[in-house]
Parts: C-alpha cells; structure tokens; sequence
C-alpha cells in the first residue's frame, strides 16, 4: 500500500534533525542573496536540491551496506586525492579541485564521509580501540588522507578529520593510557609539523597569536570580520544592509566568513539562532548516535556529527577571532556545491543509522 | 534503551565480540557532549563579547572605514582693479586621475586614454605600472572640460576626473606683480593671490559619503556644507594706468640696456596705489616659465640708496629745526667738502647757492652743508617721519621696511651722505610715500593696495602730520623748480599743461666691500599737479648700460609719460597756463616707440 509505505518513508527521517538542517540551509540561502544577489542564490538553491536528494537517497541505505562499501569507498577517495595533485586544477595556491564530466569538486570534502566510514568499519570489525595494534591500523587510515589533504594544502579540512578520527577512537574506548601516549607523541611533533607549514599558514598563527601587529596583513580578515560581527549590535542592521560585507572590506564574504556577514545583517539574535540550530543538529545526531544498536552505525554517526561540529568550530572561531584563519566554509550556510552536498550526504548517512533502528525496533 | 554492555560476547559479526569485554560508551559520548557543548559556549561567548563589550569601539570602527567625508573645490574670488576690470578669475577645468589599482585590467587599452590626454603612451604605461600599488595618480591636471569628458568615454576601469577650478590673469605680465598667482592647487603663491588668500580661496565644501574598501564613494549620505565661494578683492590700482606704466618702463629698461627698473603711482590724497609695475616681468598664466628674479615685486622687496631723491627731506628736517631758512645761502664751493678724511663731492663748481639752488642743481656739497648745520636728530625724525624703515601698510607682500639705522655715533660724515642718500636704503614704494608728505602739506598717508569695493566698505585715508605744512610748501617750490627751472636738473620730467614737482637721483650701486665704479641706479620721484596735488610717481631704473644713466636722463622721461597718462586717465584739470595740453597722448606714444628705435 502507498500510506503504510509513505509512513515508513518518513520514518526514516528524524524530524528535529531535518528541521534544524533546514532552517540552517535556509538562512545560508539568506547570505548567498545579501553577498552575491540573484545568481548566487539560483545556483546555490540548485545545489541544496542536489544535497537534499542525496540525503534521502543515503538515508535509504542499509547501515550494512555502509559497511561494506566503506573500503572500496575508502579507497576511490584516496585515489582521488592523489589524482588532484596529478590532475587537479588549482585555485588561491592549493591545489584542491578535481574535475569531473563538467563539475568541478573536491576530493577533501568527500574524505570528510569516506575516512569516518572507513574507520568505523575498521573498529567495529575489530571490536572496539582497545588493542594497541587496531589503534595503529586505526590512526593509519585517519593518516593517510589527512596527509594527502594538508599537503595540498587545505589544513583545515585535515585537522578536521584528523580531530574527528580521534574522537571516534575515544567514543570507540580507546584507553586512556593510549590515548595519553598517542597524546603526547602528538604535542612533541608540534614543532615538526610547524616546519611542515607553508609561510602563509605560519603566518596565519602568528596572526592568530598577536592579531593586531599586523593589521594590514594577515590581521586584516579577522579584524574585518569582527567589526562586522561586533557593529551588528542586538538585532543587526538588517538584512542586505550590511556595510562591511557589501562595501567589499570583507573578504570572502560569500564563503569561508559568511558568518560574519549574517552576525553584522542579523546581529546577536541571528548568531543565537545560527548557534542554536547548529547545537540542535550536533546532539541530535549524537543522541541519534547513542540510540544505534550497532557499533559501526553509533561510530559512523558520532564520527560524521563531531566533524560536523568541528567545522561549525572552526569556522565560527576563525570568523571571531578565537582560532587561527583556515580557509573552511561554514557548512549548509557557506556559498558552495561540494561543501553544501557532502555535508547534506553525510546526515543522509546518520540518518541511516537512526531510521534503521527504528525499523528493526518495529 | 539498549546498551552495547548487554551484548553478550562472540555474537554477530559487527558485534564487539572481542576478548577485551565491554565498550564504556555512554559516559565516553557524554563526555563528547559535554566538550562540545563548553565549545558551543565559548563560540557565543566570543560573539557576546564583542557585541556587547566591544560592540561600540567596533561599530565605530566600522564607520571610519566607510564613512568618508569628501571635500568639493570653492571657487576662487575675483580680483579686479578699481574700475571692476578682472585682473585674476577662475574657471572650471577637469583633472584626469587614475587608480592603477583598477585600471590595470585594461592595461591594453591605455594608448587610447594617452591619444586622449596629449600623453606619450609608453610614459604613461610606465608612470601607472610604477605606481601599480598606488589608488590615485593624476593623469592630466586643468584639462579643458571637452577632453576630460572625451577621457571619461572610453569608459576604462579606474579612470575618473574632477572638477577644479584654474585662475586665469587677462592682463598677464602687466599685473603680474601686483596680483600674484595661485599653485596648482588653488593656493595663493605670490602677491595679492597670496595677502589676500584667507578672503580670495572660500570654504570647499564637503559631504559625507560611503565608501567601499577601495575608497570609492559610493553613496552620498548627506551634504555636510555646500561650497562657499570666495569673495571678490578689488584692487586700487587702475588697469589702464598699470599697462601704460608698464610700457613706459620696459621700453626704457630696454632703451637704457638696464637690468631691472619699477614704476610706482600713488594717489596722494588717498594713499591708493594706482600702479605698481616692475621690469623684468612674467606670464602668470604659464606657470612652467617664471623664474625667481621675474616674480620679485621689486617695487616693494627690493632695497636700495636713493641718492639724491631724499635731499628735499634732509632740507625739510633743517627748516623744521630752524638751521636754516629757505633763503639762506650755502657756499659749496669749490665743489668738493672735506669731512675728516673723507670728501664730498658735486659734478662742478656750483658757487653759492640758495636753499632752492642746492634741490635744483642737486648739490651734495651745499645738502651736506645744510644737513651738518642740523640737530642729527631732526635729521633721523624727518626720515623717519617720511616712512623710511617702516612698512608703507599697503600688506604688498613680501615687502620691505628698508634700512633706517638709528645712532647717536653718527659721525659728520655719515650725516652728510645721509643728506645726499647714502646709508640708507629704501624700497620704490617707500620712496613714493616720502613724497606724499610733500604733496599733502606735510601729512604722510598710509598706502593701500585695497579698495573697499563692496567687501569692505570705503574707509577714509590713514594720515598722520609729519612736518609742517609751511615747510612742505616751500619744499614743493623747490622741487617745482628742479623740473620747470631752465637750468633743473629734471626738465625731462615736464608734463604740458601741468606744473610739476619732483627730484632726480642718481646713486651708485652699492656691493660688498664698497661701490661700483660705473653701476648706477637712476631715479626720479615727483608729484603733480603742485596747485593742488593728486599723484606722486617713483621711478627706479636699474643699472642702465648705455650712454646715459643720470636719473634726469633715464628715470624723469619715463615719469613724465607715467604722470602724464595718470593725469589725463583721471581727468585732473591742467593747472599750467603757459604750456597748454596738445595731444599729450600721441606725444607719449611718439616717444614709447622712439624709445624702443
């Protein structure tokens, strides 16, 4: 029958999830209109039907299946990251895109799904990050993308996986003792990987360090964008009456510092409500997390949610001042196809986990 | 709610069924939780802060980067002379200017804008790409606003022009001097562009606009103040007047072979500069050729001894004092006078002559006489008392007060060259005031180069008594003499229906360690007419080459053409019956052009 069947479809769906998912996609809508008018909202409209589909198509999808496909998955994107550095067309210094039949996207952003994937898959199998030799495999999967990806450079989206990865090991029962271990082993590479770091990404914490030594430089984005966020006020100047988005003072307005933008427009009540959805979609899905009857369906989860989280972080804290500039896009509010669809696809995925519980519970 | 802990171990494949037991899940996602949720709170902290803490220092600091106040060029005040005749205006022209920044986009479209502009096209590519970094580099400055509109179709990226205001003089270089000119940016440089700058330049006005980042205005937010135009100064001087003195003086100064010379009218009643001209002069219109000496307005900066054009005040100070009466006579021969080790000389043997005949024949031997024969300090007084070592208040600019010095150590010899002029220095204009004294019966005027005109209002003449009116009567007598005697040294100075006034002066020029064996300045100052006299004019001719160089030779024929134009343009009724008035306008043409032969 069509009602019953409708009925299970729905079901699928965690209705606070796709409500706050919605609501953050629709103010996202909002800045696209107030930094680049028409064009940029037809497109970016297009690519939230995109994302949207995806989502109810993997949201479809067996957890099972997920399980199986993670290697192969695993594997392509890696391929795929290693094929931009030989193919890939590059942009502001970084070689980040990859074309394909007509569209253009970005290999790091699908790593952002397929290394949580990989990786859960990974632990479930093998019961857990108890063993010293499955936390090694483990910490090698997460690896080897992150290199890949912040050697190209997008250093942002590398710590992200790489601090997602390590918070599936934690969720997964990582010991503590290991976890000290492989904490400290961490901090002491500090200093290597500062020599890892391009002049520009240096600079970037040096500025984030001392913003105002350096005004005109490397200060001057975040500098900008905290006049923006803090001239908003309460209740902001309004949408499209933004001064230091529209008069061009803000620099990648559209994208990576959005934020700011709809701080300035919408004031402390939009960062509220901005805040407030972000934290609604995060402990749903780890609620959403905790509910799954199986290990690989609450890592995958909690893996996607925490790097959800973790963009929302730290994107906010660059636009504020409160990290170190690194080029990330706010996701489902930021101007951009891949970042828009991939994050879209990856609640499709959490999604998964929660609507299939449920059918099993039925 | 189902717990992993429950899951007995070995089931399932996906199962955690490994020897290692149970996964402590739940407290380890709270813990998950809990660190997200101290970071969620940060994120707003973070935003709160600098709304509500910051919130006013930041919206402030917003606005200064786009608020912007945008200045709008005044136009500049009119000067006109006293007859309302325009001697400096303004108006509008457009400047190019371009912000590389933006206009490096069509950077192969920048041969057209340099065949617009009049600009080589390689000069212009290397002036831009230069200043690459730059936001604004003018272009062209003054375009005629047909060119500037022609730069502005082309429509290139970054090219923009403005409005601005460029001051044209209409008499050129025959006001130069008194007007002055402007820099390219409005601001008053020299003359009466400069002493009158604060009234001339009016208040630009301004308007707050929005600005984006690369300090375009974007939107006008109001208007703070409209542009306030300047006012209007109008002059004393008589263009007319001034154009005539002009040629008058550059054709002696060439006939003579001198370097330099300056013609000075002055209404004597009034105080009121009727002209005031120089040679060497300049286009003030063509910024691009002037050079130092041109531009000097040597009637007030330029010092020098006046010779015996100060004898009437040396004799003034001894009839003052009662040293001597008009009447008395001075032996001066046999033509020189020693004083200590030092000699005074005269051309000749004069044998002894009357006051009167001292002034006439210019004798140094018999003024000394006379000056020797008078308290020193009556000597320094009358001087003084001429406007000798003080500013004539005409506010010309950069003029000088001369050098008066004041010393109870004067010793005899340097009173007697102080009666003949020497040890003083004085400026053209100083020395036409001086003889105002005379022409007004002994009252000295303040010179002005201002008329009220509707600025000011009409304010009557500065005047103060200096000698008594007995003594410049018999003065005036004398000096009638110089010019009308058959045997005066200033005969050339005669102007037909006129009675005229006025001494010749002959000094050497002074250089350092002593003076120049055949440099010489020739001078001439006179009044007329004496019945009841209007004008005083002092001519300087600077270092004359040829033949002649007596100042009744080079300086008195310039003074009668000068007197005679400033007569007649005035409509001052001839007081000479004897020599009636021919066609004195033909005549001093017939001699302009036989002194340029």
């Amino acid at each position: 029958m069509y009602l019953p069947r409708l009925r299970t479809r729905l079901a699928r769906f965690d209705v606070p999830l796709v409500c706050a998912l919605l609501l953050l996609t629709g103010i996202g809508l909002l800045g696209a209109y107030s930094t680049g008018g028409e064009p940029l909202l037809h497109r970016q409209v297009v690519r939230l039907l995109v994302g949207s589909g995806v989502m109810v198509a993997l949201a479809h999808v067996e957890p099972g299946n997920y399980a199986r496909w993670a290697p192969w998955f695993y594997v392509a994107t890696v391929a795929a990251l290693v094929a931009v550095f030989v193919v890939g067309s590059s942009a502001k210094g970084a070689q980040r895109w990859l074309a394909a039949g007509g569209f253009q996207f970005q290999p790091a952003e699908v790593a952002k799904i397929a290394t949580p994937l990989m990786v859960a898959a990974f632990l479930a199998k093998r019961g857990g990050a108890s063993r010293l030799s499955v936390v090694v495999g483990a910490i090698a999967f997460i690896a080897l993308p992150v290199l890949l990806i912040g050697y190209q450079p997008d250093l942002g989206t590398a710590v992200i996986i790489a601090v997602a990865g390590a918070g599936l090991l934690f969720i997964a029962g990582m010991s503590w003792r290991l976890l000290a271990a492989f904490g400290a082993a961490g901090l002491a590479s500090l200093p290597l990987a500062w020599y890892g770091l391009k002049d520009y990404q240096r600079e970037r914490v040096v500025t984030f360090l001392d913003p105002d030594q350096n005004p005109l430089a490397g200060g001057y984005q975040v500098l900008q964008s905290k006049i923006a966020i803090g001239s908003g006020g309460l209740y902001g100047k309004g949408w499209l009456n933004g001064t230091q988005s529209h008069l061009d003072f803000l620099p990648e307005r559209s994208t990576d510092f959005v934020f700011a933008v709809l701080a300035e427009e919408f004031g402390l009540l939009g960062v509220a409500v901005i805040l407030v959805l972000a934290g609604i979609v995060i402990f749903r899905g780890l609620w959403i997390a905790g509910q799954s009857q199986e290990p690989f369906g609450r890592l995958v989860a909690a893996g996607l949610v925490l790097s959800f989280f973790l963009h929302v972080f730290v994107n906010v804290g660059m636009v504020s001042g409160l990290l170190p500039v690194v080029g990330l896009p706010l996701p489902l509010i930021s101007y951009g196809g891949t970042s828009l669809v991939t994050t879209m696809a990856a609640f499709g995925i959490v999604m998964s986990m929660f609507s299939h519980r449920r059918l099993l519970a039925d | 709610m189902r717990i992993p802990q429950s899951k007995p171990p070995g089931v399932g494949v996906e199962g955690f069924a490994r020897p290692t037991g149970p996964l402590p899940l739940r407290w380890r996602v709270r813990l998950v939780m809990g660190a997200l949720a101290l970071s969620g709170v940060a994120l707003l902290g973070k935003a709160l802060y600098l709304q509500m803490n910051q919130g006013d220092f930041l919206r402030d600091e917003g606005a200064s980067r786009h608020v912007g106040t945008v200045n709008s060029h005044a136009p500049r005040g009119v000067i006109r002379d006293r007859h309302g005749t325009v001697l400096a205006m303004s108006t509008a022209i457009e400047s190019v200017w371009v912000d590389p920044r933006e206009a490096i986009r069509a950077r192969s479209r920048w041969p057209e804008l340099a065949a617009v502009l009049g600009l080589d096209a390689s000069g212009l590519d290397r002036k831009l790409m230069e200043r690459a970094g730059r936001s604004f580099v003018y272009l062209r400055r003054h375009l005629d606003p047909e060119t500037a509109a022609r730069a502005r179709a082309l429509a290139l990226p970054g090219v923009y022009s403005e409005r601005e205001f460029r001051r044209y003089y209409p008499e050129g270089e025959v006001a130069a001097h008194v007007v002055g000119f402007t820099n390219i940016d409005g601001a008053g440089q020299e003359g009466v562009e400069v002493a009158y700058d604060s009234v001339l330049r009016g208040v630009p006005g301004a308007k707050q606009v929005i600005r984006d980042r690369l300090g375009r205005s974007v939107e006008d937010v109001q208007n703070v103040r409209s542009p306030l135009p300047g006012q209007d100064v109008y002059l004393t001087v008589d263009v007319r007047l001034q154009s005539l003195a002009y040629r008058a003086l550059k054709a002696a100064v060439a006939r003579h072979q001198a370097a330099a010379g300056s013609v000075v009218v002055i209404d004597a009643r009034t105080g009121e500069i009727h002209a005031m001209v120089n040679q060497p002069s300049y286009n003030p219109n063509d910024p691009g050729k002037r050079t130092g000496p041109e531009t000097r307005n040597r009637a007030v900066t330029d010092v020098f001894e006046p010779g015996s054009t100060v004898k009437p005040f040396a004799v003034m100070a001894a009839l003052e004092s009662g040293a001597v009466q008009p009447q008395s006579v001075v032996e001066t021969s046999p033509g020189r006078l020693r004083i200590g080790r030092n000699v005074v000389r005269d051309r000749r043997d004069l044998g002894p002559l009357d006051v009167g005949g001292v002034i006439r024949l210019s004798s140094n031997v018999g003024v000394s006489r006379i000056a020797l024969a008078t308290p020193p300090e009556r000597l320094w007084d009358a001087y003084a008392g001429v406007g000798f070592g003080s500013a004539s208040g005409s506010r010309a600019v950069g003029e000088s007060s001369g050098v008066l010095k004041r010393s109870r150590q004067f010793g005899k010899f340097e009173r007697a060259t102080l009666s003949y002029g020497y040890g003083l220095a004085v400026t053209a204009l100083q020395l036409a005031r001086a003889y105002t004294v005379i022409a007004n019966g002994g009252e000295r005027v303040d010179l002005r180069l201002e008329r009220g005109g509707p600025r000011a209002g009409e304010s009557p003449p500065v005047t103060r008594r200096v000698m008594s009116a007995a003594t410049a009567r018999s003065v005036l007598a004398m000096l009638e003499a110089v010019v009308e005697a058959k045997d005066g040294t200033g005969r050339r100075a005669r102007v037909r229906g006129y009675r005229v006034a006025g001494k010749t002066g002959t000094s050497r020029k002074a250089t350092a360690g002593g003076y120049e064996k055949r440099r010489y300045l020739s001078l001439f100052a006179g009044l007329a007419p004496v019945s009841a006299p209007r004008f005083v004019v002092a001519v300087v001719v600077d270092d004359p080459r040829g033949k002649k160089y007596y100042g009744g030779e080079v300086a008195a024929p310039v003074f009668r053409i000068v007197m005679s134009d400033a007569l007649r343009l005035n409509a001052v009724p001839p007081d000479s019956s004897t020599t009636p008035p021919r066609n004195a306008a033909s005549e001093n043409y017939a001699l302009v052009r036989d002194s340029r032969g």
